[in-house]
């Protein structure tokens, strides 16, 4: 009786890992799948032909696919650079010094993400257009930013009141000044919660697509508006290739989060 | 353990702190503070939790704004200075040293800020560091070290700097006892040698007691008393520096002055002060409440003569033997009372508690109600 209940639990266990399994990894393998699939119609279940053509035609130095890539990662650096410029000093200053409305200005950074993005984005490139930036990097960089700030204001400000204030006190007794103790002490302690959020903002910025669609296109192609024309276009061995590509940061930068990141400065983000 | 000097004695700077008052968000934790730490001595701020002597220590190293009054500091009043330049060295309770740099990066810091060279900075290093018993220790991780180590990390991190001023938060309160032991001796040992002006704050009497040349013990943000540890401990300026001390039993007591001295009386006992002995003219006249240690009573008979003690009859309500001793609650006087005594009673006898009157510490009732 014992040893059919016990199996019967573990029939259920491996059954319910394996639907997991499937739910997790099954969208994974169709894009691996496609992206090696020459020739595939129905009503084959399986590719017809196999090869590496699309690969190949991706990464050629000449393909748009290169190209989109390089302004993808353009775009996310400079969107970094912007956003970690503005969320350092302001994740120090509402961690800690006395802000008044301090939960105010920690809402505000939250407010791009409150609407509809399709109606913020609209407006926005009405806006680009009459000032006359749409359609340029830098245009697309501020969008991304706006996007992004939430969460690296919101982590810097995190990892900073993880700081013990007792490491910043004993640097100015040691005679160093306040700027002098913020760059040796805070901010080196800070700086995993401060990398994972830059991150953080380069992944959302390499896979940003709606804001980018509206202040950049046409002149500004990246990756995720290079994969939506190939799917448009019935191309879907390029957009999965695109897919696969977009994946890997993703995953590298859950690796990192997990080696460095500590449970106390998680804790505290939004606090 | 300290091997050698890494710098010959010098002096330390004295402290002069003049109607200090400290306030935290509106509330006022120091009210008008005096003290001075002349160069050379170990001071102890000895208090409950709350008393103000951890605020009165972050105020003297800047760390907490001053609302009115001086820090004179050789001559200089640095109480609107920042920190870092205030000459002083702190010991943190939690050591506070910096987990992203090695030992050697951690004692060297106030030497690079103070533009001293690699080398300069390397061999001051390993000299404080074998002053510490931690030769050869440079280039661990600070996260690596025990409890003990990072201890003496922190000192000679603060004793790097050849502070004037050495300023200890409840340095010992996070090791364990027996290197605790150790670390009071050490610390003391080290501020002799050097001739620094130590202020050490704790919670702890007896390393209060053990370490410092003179204690200040606090009260809600005032000074009770000032004194060496024998003047603190024999000689109690109020109830509630009596209390603290550990004369925890309470006896009420009426004095009754008259010409030829005073007459103390508890429950059905009574003791005569002589006017002879000096201490009869300092006694409060009328209610009266007596603080004495567990360990200045003895259990006597009932009926044994009183002598010149006070014998106050009371009845053995609980035994405890912590070792050594046996420690009494004796029901006397209407109050509960605990007393040392090296002979075994049984529970519920009738006994006589003979306690010596120069070693009952006697405040006026009115004054007592504050500290009970």
């Amino acid at each position: 009786m014992i040893r059919i209940a016990s199996s019967a639990r573990m029939v259920l266990a491996v059954s319910l890992l394996a639907a997991f399994a499937f739910v997790l990894i099954g969208p994974l393998l169709n894009l691996a799948l496609w992206s090696v699939a020459e020739r595939w119609y129905t009503p084959f279940k399986l590719p017809v032909t196999y090869g590496t053509r699309y690969w190949e035609q991706v990464f050629r130095p000449t393909g748009d696919a290169m190209a989109s890539l390089g302004t993808s990662v353009w775009i996310a650096v400079l969107t970094v650079v912007f956003a970690l410029a503005l969320s350092i000093p302001a994740g120090y200053a509402l961690a800690r010094l006395k802000l008044p409305m301090r939960a105010l200005f920690m809402l505000m950074f939250l407010l791009p993400q409150a609407f509809p993005s399709v109606a913020i984005y609209i407006n926005v490139a009405r806006i680009f257009y009459q000032i006359g930036i749409n359609g340029t990097v830098f245009a697309v960089v501020l969008v991304h930013a706006a996007h992004g700030l939430v969460f690296s204001v919101w982590i810097a400000a995190a990892a900073f009141a993880a700081v013990d204030r007792d490491l910043e006190l004993a640097a100015r007794n040691m005679g160093a000044s306040p700027l002098r103790t913020f760059f040796t002490v805070t901010l080196p302690l800070a700086a995993p919660g401060i990398i994972a959020s830059g991150i953080f903002v380069f992944l959302e910025s390499l896979d940003e697509f709606t804001g980018t669609f509206f202040v950049g296109v046409p002149q500004v192609t990246t990756l995720p508006l290079l994969l939506y024309n190939a799917a448009m276009g019935g191309n879907y061995q390029v957009a999965s290739i695109t897919a696969l590509i977009l994946l890997v940061p993703s995953v590298l930068f859950m690796l990192f989060i997990e080696r460095f990141l500590r449970a106390d400065v998680l804790a505290k983000v939004g606090a | 353990m300290p091997t050698d000097l890494p710098n010959g004695p010098q002096s330390g700077a004295s402290i002069a702190v003049r109607d200090l008052h400290v306030a935290y968000g509106g509330t006022r934790v120091l009210h008008g503070v005096n003290i001075d730490f002349t160069p050379g001595s170990f001071t102890a701020l000895l208090g409950s939790s709350g008393c103000g002597k951890t605020t009165l220590l972050r105020a003297l190293s800047g760390f907490v704004p001053v609302e009115s009054g001086s820090i004179i500091v050789g001559g200089q009043d640095v109480a609107g200075l920042p920190p870092e330049k205030r000459g002083m060295a702190m010991v943190f309770q939690s050591y506070a040293l910096w987990p992203h740099m090695t030992v050697l990066q951690n004692i060297g810091y106030g030497l690079k800020l103070r533009g001293k060279s690699k080398a300069e900075i390397a061999a001051k290093v390993s000299q404080m560091l074998s002053f510490l018993g931690l030769a050869g220790y440079e280039d661990r991780k600070v996260t690596a070290l025990s409890g003990g180590q990072r201890q003496r990390v922190a000192l000679g991190r603060a004793l790097a700097i050849d502070p004037g001023i050495l300023l200890l938060d409840e340095p010992l309160s996070n090791l364990d006892a027996k290197i605790r032991m150790v670390m009071r001796h050490e610390i003391r040992a080290i501020q002799q040698r050097l001739g620094l002006t130590a202020v050490h704050v704790t919670h702890d009497r007896e390393e209060a007691m053990t370490m410092a040349d003179r204690l200040v013990i606090m009260q809600a943000g005032r000074i009770a008393q000032i004194g060496t540890p024998e003047e603190v401990y024999d000689r109690p300026a109020t109830a509630f520096v009596a209390n603290f001390m550990g004369a925890e039993n309470i006896l009420p007591l009426r004095v009754a002055r008259s010409e030829t001295g005073a007459t103390l009386t508890t429950g059905d006992a009574t003791a005569q002060v002589a006017t002879g002995a000096g201490a009869a003219q300092a006694l409060p006249a009328g209610e009266a409440v007596a603080y004495f240690r567990d360990d200045v009573a003895r259990l006597d008979a009932s009926d044994a003569a009183a002598g010149e003690d006070l014998l106050v009859p009371g009845r053995i309500a609980a035994r405890a033997y912590p070792g050594g001793v046996y420690r009494y609650r004796v029901e006397a006087a209407g109050r509960q009372i605990t007393v040392d005594d090296a002979d075994r009673h049984e529970l519920g006898t009738t006994i006589g508690l003979r306690i010596p009157l120069q070693r009952l510490h006697i405040f006026p009732a009115s004054e007592a109600g504050i500290a009970a």
